[in-house]
């Protein structure tokens, strides 16, 4: 269990804090975690996103147990934890993206501005629109980059007029900072650019529906440094008007760009506060070993 | 030290086993891919040594004065008149030319019998369309008999009796010394239909037919194959019907060709009362022959659409139908088209469903609808090698040449498709 993912481990690594040889009697993933019981501030003032004992059942298998989370409007929030911790299964019921898996259940309430998710009458699509997602690997479509940006609202009926489309894929490549980058070749197919050019086209194609939240799901893990530091900087640019949430695998990222960071660890929220508290002073034991790197 | 040179050591020795090794499978291989080489040159060396003479016809020109008292016949218009002429006798006339001391009604007869037995109708069509030609000197270029044609081109090879008589020899040594007798493209093997003469069969009715039945197939076939594997793969439930259903289509895939004639038979002739023979209903045999092959592909290639795609379509607020319809269907594309194809080629090659829903009989006419009576390719070879004529044998050849090119054709479409379509990545 908790065997290093190599990522983590060489990231654990430059972090400069000493080990502490002190705990070596005590394993901190002996530690039992109390359910449901989350430590720091996991609420609110002003929720985008009021999530309320949510639990996620893969068949019987329970990957999300009982976690109580809100997610402030135009808040950057960070989700960290090892592997398999659940935090992406988490990310992907804020847009119901799990709906397409069939053993996949999800209990609780989730409300997105109190309206709730999973309500059965409620539409996916029209949820989608509202809470865009960007994946791991860029996956634009294999078709040009105005059609790429241009398929949300296509589908959408966002414009009337070419001119209106025009506007809105001028507006989302800007936005995404790609529109120097891009502007000549528009009627180029997107998979013939670069790995970090196609993940900010992702990010554009997700804000060209203008949704309010959106999710990202470990965005930067297939680019480079140069791309990635690209792709930060475009997040705290959106921040201010978006609502984020970033599952990510470098806690130098989610200490760079996200307000508030929260820890999962097996399926649970083990703690949730604002990045520099998560970062200086954990107050949950596992937190602190992630964090200082005792296992990832 | 020592430990790490030892164990260098082993390791190099078993590289010396492990490369050997690598050669004999990469050996097996190269036998393997040898012999499929071997044995399709020699397939094709054989068809092509034996058909090459298919395209060839042997043809006797002849300065033929078109007499209306030796033809009985005064004008050419009267259907009564035509009926009672006797087309023959100019033309044996005029070989008797070539050859004076011939006279005697024995002479004629054998003379007259170097001809095609389509030689009389050639010259009673040419006064029908030209009907002023009557009493003028034509130079007509005439089918030869399949005895004079076989003699001609195989004199030499002993697989092939020559039937002519000594001196019927002797007279076609002369005439195609003297040029009358000459060789030149079958042109007749593409514009005409079968033939109970060699000489005068083609096959064009044979083609006609087949592109007619593959036209039925590919309409009813690839859409409903399409629609089928795009429901089964992404929208059908995962239930036990949805389990059973695949385990059919995939046996029906393996069912003998054979059963799917004895159903069109028994369903689209016997239960509906379609006509026979028709390429309406070979080509919906063959729809359904080829259905689980294309159902099978295309659910193949739907899979190998990458998952990324879809949740990026999803992500944006895509309904399962745009998903479907925008991004999976277009990018499983190539892959379906060429599963088609290569269903739609297997079905062109079929033959035995065919013959039980009687497109075995013999059809001279060229087919003009789905609802004439036709015949396709693979039968037709079927037809003419089991005929007893020496001339068919070398047509059945051409005939397979000529179905090989379709194929060939058919496979090259679908990797040019293939090719075209997956540039869009």
């Amino acid at each position: 269990m908790n065997t290093m993912n190599s990522g983590i481990s060489a990231e654990a690594e430059n972090q400069d804090e000493p080990r502490a040889a002190s705990v070596a009697e005590h394993k901190p993933e002996d530690t039992v975690i109390e359910e449901g019981k989350t430590v720091g501030k996991p609420f609110s003032d002003d929720p985008k996103f009021k999530l309320r004992n949510v639990e996620v059942f893969y068949d019987q298998a329970r990957a999300i147990k009982n976690i109580s989370l809100d997610i402030g409007r135009n808040e950057v929030i960070a989700f960290i934890g090892p592997s398999g911790c659940g935090k992406s299964t988490f990310l992907r019921c804020l847009n119901r993206m799990n709906d397409s898996i069939d053993i996949c259940r999800v209990k609780g309430s989730l409300a997105l501005d109190d309206h709730d998710i999973y309500d059965p009458k409620r539409d996916v699509v029209e949820l989608r629109a509202r809470v865009g997602m960007v994946f791991q690997k860029p996956n634009p479509f294999p078709k040009s980059i105005y059609d790429n940006v241009a398929y949300g609202p296509r589908i959408h009926g966002l414009a009337n007029r070419k001119s209106e489309l025009d506007d809105i894929v001028e507006n989302s490549l800007r936005k995404a900072g790609l529109w120097e980058e891009a502007k000549d070749r528009l009627d180029a197919t997107a998979t013939g650019m670069s790995g970090g050019q196609q993940q900010r086209l992702c990010i554009a194609r997700a804000i060209a529906v203008s949704p309010e939240v959106i999710l990202m799901d470990e965005p930067c893990s297939a680019l480079d440094p140069i791309a990635t530091a690209r792709v930060e900087e475009l997040i705290a640019e959106m921040s201010e008007s978006y609502t984020i949430v970033i599952v990510t695998h470098s806690m130098q990222q989610a200490a760079r760009v996200s307000h508030r960071t929260a820890y999962f660890h097996l399926g649970h929220l083990v703690e949730v506060n604002e990045t520099n508290k998560v970062f200086t002073s954990p107050q949950h034991e596992l937190t602190e070993s992630y964090i200082t790197g005792r296992f990832g | 030290m020592t430990d790490q040179r030892s164990q260098a050591e082993i390791v190099r020795n078993s590289l010396k086993r492990r490369y050997r090794k690598e050669r004999r499978f990469r050996l097996y291989g190269l036998l393997a891919i040898s012999i499929a080489l071997a044995s399709l040159f020699t397939l094709f060396a054989d068809i092509i040594n034996k058909g090459h003479t298919g395209f060839i016809k042997t043809t006797i020109t002849l300065d033929v004065t078109l007499d209306s008292g030796m033809m009985y016949l005064d004008d050419p218009t009267d259907e009564d008149q035509r009926s009672m002429a006797d087309f023959m006798a100019p033309i044996i006339a005029s070989l008797q030319e070539h050859f004076p001391t011939a006279d005697s009604a024995s002479d004629r007869r054998a003379l007259g019998s170097l001809l095609g037995t389509y030689a009389a109708s050639e010259v009673r069509d040419l006064l029908i369309d030209n009907p002023d030609l009557l009493n003028t000197t034509q130079t007509i270029e005439l089918p030869a008999h399949d005895r004079v044609s076989v003699y001609v081109k195989h004199a030499d090879n002993p697989r092939y009796t020559i039937k002519l008589s000594e001196q019927q020899q002797r007279w076609v040594d002369e005439l195609v010394e003297k040029g009358v007798i000459d060789t030149s493209f079958n042109d007749v093997l593409f514009s005409r239909g079968d033939s109970r003469e060699p000489a005068n069969a083609g096959v064009l009715g044979a083609i006609v037919g087949s592109l007619l039945t593959m036209l039925v197939t590919l309409i009813i076939s690839f859409p409903v194959g399409i629609a089928a594997a795009v429901y089964l793969e992404e929208f059908a439930p995962q239930n036990k019907i949805t389990d059973f259903i695949e385990v059919n289509i995939n046996n029906l895939a393996a069912v003998p060709s054979i059963i799917f004639g004895l159903l069109g038979l028994a369903v689209f002739i016997g239960l509906f009362g379609m006509p026979r023979s028709v390429p309406v209903v070979g080509g919906l045999v063959l729809a359904l022959m080829t259905l689980p092959t294309i159902i099978i592909s295309s659910r193949a290639a739907i899979k190998s659409v990458p998952p990324s795609i879809r949740e990026a379509a999803e992500g944006v607020g895509a309904s399962k139908m745009q998903v479907v319809l925008h991004h999976v269907i277009p990018l499983a594309m190539p892959g379906m088209l060429t599963g088609s194809i290569i269903g739609m080629a297997q079905a062109l090659g079929e033959t035995a469903p065919l013959l039980l829903i009687g497109m075995v009989a013999f059809i001279v006419d060229i087919p003009d609808g789905f609802f004439s009576s036709a015949t396709v390719l693979p039968v037709q070879i079927y037809l003419w090698a089991s005929s007893s004529e020496q001339g068919f044998v070398e047509l059945a050849s051409a005939g397979i040449m000529v179905l090989l090119t379709f194929m060939m054709s058919m496979n090259a479409l679908a990797i040019w498709l293939r090719k075209r379509l997956e540039r869009r990545w």
